[in-house]
Formats: C-alpha cells, structure tokens, sequence
C-alpha cells in the first residue's frame, strides 16, 4: 500500500482548500447565515412549529445537508477535473498508486474539507435558534455517509466533464434542485397529495428525513428507509468509479 | 547482464483506427542514453507513454528490471521518472510543495534536505516559496525535471526535453541531461532535433510511421551509414570528366574548379588512393583537398525516405496485384 502517495494527494488537496479559504469556507458559511436570516427569523418566525419543532430549529439539518451535499460534490469534482484541465493529472497515472488510493485520497479529503463545512455551519446555526441533538452518532453517521457518498458523486463528475461548464452543470441542474425538493425547508406533509409523491422519488429526501430525525426525532419516512437509500447510492457510485478504474474511461488512451 | 527495459511486440492502435505503433521491439541498457528519433507523429511519445502506465498498449510487452509493466505497475512506476513534453503545472503551487508532492506520489517518505539539494542542482533554489506560474518556461521546465526525479527513479523519460527552448537553454538542457547519465541514471528521451540525439546519445533508436527502423551505437550508425566527400580543388579548371576517371562517382562544381567524390566509409575499400593515384595519370593536378563527412542528420532524412520508397513501391505492387486478381 502506498500510504506516501494517499497522504500526498490528500495533503495536497487540503493544501488546494487553505490557499482558497474563502471560497472553501467562508462563502458557504455565509450564504447558510443568509438562510437563517431570511428564512429563520424574518419568515420563520410566521410559520407555526413543525411536529412540536420550532421553524428556524427543523432547517438547520436541512441546511447542512443542503450545504454539504453541494459541497461535497463542488470540492471532489474540482479535486480531479483541475488536474486533468491543467495536464498535471499525468504525474498521478504514471504514479505506483492504485485506483483505490487514489480515490481514497481525492475523496478524503473532499469527505474532510465538507465535514467541517458542516460543523461549522452547526455550531453558526447554535448562535442564531436552539438546536438539539437526540442521537449524536447517527448523526455523525448520516453526515459520514452522506459526504462520502456526494463526494464519490463529485469525483465521477469530475472525471466525466471535459469543461468547467459540464463541470458546473449537473451539480447545478441535478443537485441543486434535488436538494432544495427534498425536504431542506419543509415538511413532505405540507405538500400538495401529487407532490408528495413525487417528492418520494428524489433520493435526498430519505438523507434529509434521516438526518433530521437524529436531531428531532421527527421524520417523514423510517430512518431505516433512509439507511437504506445512502447505502443504495454509495454502491452505484463505488461501482460507476470502479468501472471508470478498470476501463480507463476519460482518463487512459 | 539482461536489459533494464525490455520492449516485445508492442503495438498501438488507437480508437480512431490510427496505428501508433507496430511491433515495436527494444533494449535497452542500465546507464546508458538512449534517443529516440523521429519526426513529429512517429510513436515517440505513445511509446514512453506506454511505459509511464499513461497509455494502454494494445499488444505486446514491456518489462522494466524484470517487471511487467502492467500487472507489477506498483514496482516498475516506482523506478521511472517522466517529464513530458507540454508544461503541465498547478499554477498556484509553490516550487517546493510541488516537489515533495510528486516525492509522496511515487511512494517515497518526505526527506526535505534531498529536496532541497535537487532544487540547488537546478538552480531552483531561490525559487522554491514562488507560485509556479511565476516562474519562466526554462525555470518550469526544470521544474518538471525536479519533479521527475524526487523519488530518485533509476529510469529518466524526457519527451523532447528542449522543444520550443532557445539557444543558451537548450546548451543548458544538455549539459543538465549529461550530469544525470553520470550520475547514473538511464535516460531516454526523444527529439526531433537531430544535433540533440548526436550530441548526447550513446544509441539511436530511429522511428517513423510506428515502427523502429534502426538501433545503432551512435558512432556505429554514423560509421555505417555516413558518407563521406572529398572536394578537391583543381589547380587548373576542366570541362568534363576523362575517360579513365568515369568508374568514379566524380561531379565538376565551381565551373571546373572543384572536384567532387562521394564515397562510403562502410566500404572496406574507399578508392581514395586509386582515384588520386588515376588523377595523376590523366595530368589532373590539385592544390588542396578536405573531406567532408555526413551528419546524423542526413543519415535520418536517408533512413526515412529510403523507408517510404519501400513502402511505396510495396503499395504499387500491391494495387498491381490487386488489378490483375
């Protein structure tokens, strides 16, 4: 096992995320305190509790998971398509590294840099409503498996875009509106009958519905379901990157 | 001792049907400098891809010190180092993270002094804390070199390391690739520049259209293969070539000035000493001689063209044998 080569790719990425701090974690830091404000206590405070839960208390999961999500997907995607863009992705195929260390390395740390985005973005949100937290390690797991899952996502996205356009597209066509259905602010409930069915299709709802249950104990399906669902989309995503190793998709001649 | 690299078959075809390479088959040595050399398009750099794990070959076999490349990847990558020919860099890295990146990469624990030492070798020092986009084509160049080499590989690659330099850079390039053949390292690289490959090489590996068309000892091809003028001025002009001289290859230059010999070294016998010994005879005199002998140069563009003739004369037949079926 190349342990050297893991914690170069690894250090090196953090690397990437320090010299752009700002961009790394303050920008997502301060759009989440937006939501806060407008959504927590300027229309918040009109909105009456959700299953015994204040309005500005039941978004804060949704808005992690919001945040990490898209995130996780932005920091893996541009992890590997940089490289591949500027050329350099030559020294890291021509390395003694296997696939599995260099997706261990690439997804680490774009597994680490959203987990602090997420925490960090918990802590903010304790300053503006109260939180509770109900079941700590299934949150830690749902926040676990969640950024790992969105970053192997990124990193295929990364791999399969040829432009900074592609790059930008699916997060912005498929995950964002994926997200912001899946329950982040609202309760499946407080949907049209139609909606609510429809909602059942989008997967980030079973990851949000899970997550918030480890805080509130409130949630629109099983957290089991929920378990389920991110271990369904881990094993699509484990299985396109293994395939995408094996054939040498976009990456080998 | 068996070879460092050894290269069976390889062949290459690429997606778009394009043959990269055709059976391609090579030696070569611990320490020694090989070049190989051929015009743009010829397979060079498919071939040293191959070998870097950074294209898949499409048949055949290359081991690297007893190692296939692809399935003891994790071993052979470990021994070679790769500089390629366009300047890839992460422009917001500075020098020296770079550096132990690449060290990392390649398996190695971080060893800051080792660094530091192969960033003074190439007058990289004062640089080391600067963005690489900061730094000149020749500063980034040797980067990659610094690059290639901090995980101190027994193998070098370097894909036309002097491409698109200037003068005093390439004088600079050169002297650079000849310390590393000291120091020991096994070096190839591939150029077009023929002056390059004779300047430093030990062999030539001449390649065109996917396929090797020679190996030779540099000194052994140019022995082999050169020719060799020999003018001679006259003392008095002539018009036309007397009889007894017709045997000789002989052209009148100069308005009868000059005469010329063309002659091959790798006959055992030149004929200089008959042609002088004829010239006598016929009352030729000359007042002075020097001989002239072939660059490498002229060699490839005879290896290459010598190849197409055979390749077209093959095509012609072919279609004969086509139209008569």
């Amino acid at each position: 096992m190349n342990l050297n080569g893991v914690k170069a790719i690894y250090v090196h990425e953090m690397d990437r995320a320090r010299r752009t701090i700002f961009q790394s974690l303050v920008s997502p830091v301060i759009s989440t305190s937006l939501y806060f404000v407008v959504f927590g206590s300027a229309i918040g405070s009109r909105i009456t509790e959700i299953d015994g839960v204040s309005y500005g208390s039941f978004i804060v999961p949704g808005l992690i998971m919001l945040t990490m999500m898209t995130q996780s997907v932005t920091y893996a995607s541009f992890g590997i398509f940089f490289p591949r863009f500027t050329g350099t992705i030559y020294e890291v195929l021509s390395a003694p590294i296997s696939h599995i260390e260099i997706v261990i390395g690439y997804v680490g740390a774009a597994v680490t840099k959203s987990l602090i985005v997420g925490l960090v973005i918990l802590s903010t949100a304790g300053l503006f409503v109260p939180i509770q937290i109900a079941h700590v390690e299934w949150m830690v797991l749902f926040l676990l498996l969640t950024s790992i899952t969105f970053s192997l996502f990124g990193f295929l996205i990364g791999i399969w875009a040829d432009t900074f356009e592609r790059l930008q597209i699916i997060p912005l066509l498929v995950v964002t509106p994926l997200v912001f259905l899946g329950g982040s602010f609202y309760s499946v409930d407080m949907l049209p009958e139609l909606w609510q069915k429809i909602t059942y299709f989008n997967p980030v709802l079973y990851l949000v519905s899970g997550f918030r249950w480890s805080f509130y104990e409130i949630s629109d399906v099983s957290v089991m379901i929920s378990l389920a669902m991110i271990a369904i989309f881990l094993l699509i995503c484990i299985t396109l990157t293994w395939w995408i190793f094996k054939t040498g998709y976009k990456l080998k001649e | 001792m068996s070879p460092l690299i050894e290269i069976e078959n390889l062949s290459k075809i690429y997606d778009n049907g394009h043959v990269a390479l055709d059976r391609v088959s090579l030696d070569i040595k611990e320490g020694e400098l090989i070049a190989l050399l051929g015009p743009n398009g010829a397979g060079k750099t498919t071939l040293i891809s191959i070998i870097c794990g950074l294209v898949r070959p499409s048949s055949g076999h290359v081991t690297v010190a007893g190692h296939d490349i692809i399935e003891d990847y994790l071993h052979t990558r470990k021994l070679i180092g790769l500089v390629p020919q366009e300047l890839p860099i992460e422009p917001f890295e500075s020098v020296i993270k770079s550096v132990s990146f690449s060290r990392g990469l390649f398996g190695k624990p971080a060893d800051p002094d080792y660094i530091e030492k192969l960033l003074a070798d190439l007058s990289l020092s004062d640089k080391k804390l600067s963005q690489i986009k900061s730094l000149s084509g020749g500063m980034k160049r040797r980067l990659l070199i610094a690059k290639a080499l901090s995980h101190e590989p027994r193998i070098l690659f370097l894909d036309e390391p002097t491409a698109g330099v200037d003068v005093n850079l390439r004088m600079e390039m050169w002297d650079l690739i000849h310390q590393l053949k000291e120091s020991g390292v096994t070096v190839i690289l591939t150029t077009h520049y023929i002056e390059e490959a004779e300047e430093m090489a030990d062999r030539v590996a001449v390649i065109n259209n996917g396929t090797i068309i020679v190996v030779e000892r540099k000194a052994d091809l140019m022995r082999k293969m050169g020719k060799k003028q020999m003018y001679l001025e006259l003392q008095s002009p002539i018009a036309t070539i007397p009889e007894q001289l017709r045997p000789y290859d002989l052209r009148i230059q100069d308005n009868g000035q000059v005469l010329l010999y063309n002659y091959e070294t790798r006959k055992e016998r030149t004929g200089i000493t008959s042609l002088l010994k004829d010239l006598s005879t016929v009352g030729i005199g000359f007042k002075d001689l020097r001989t002239e002998q072939s660059s490498l140069e002229d060699i490839f563009i005879d290896l290459v063209e010598e190849r197409i003739d055979v390749l077209e004369r093959a095509e012609r037949s072919m279609a004969l044998d086509l139209s008569e079926s």
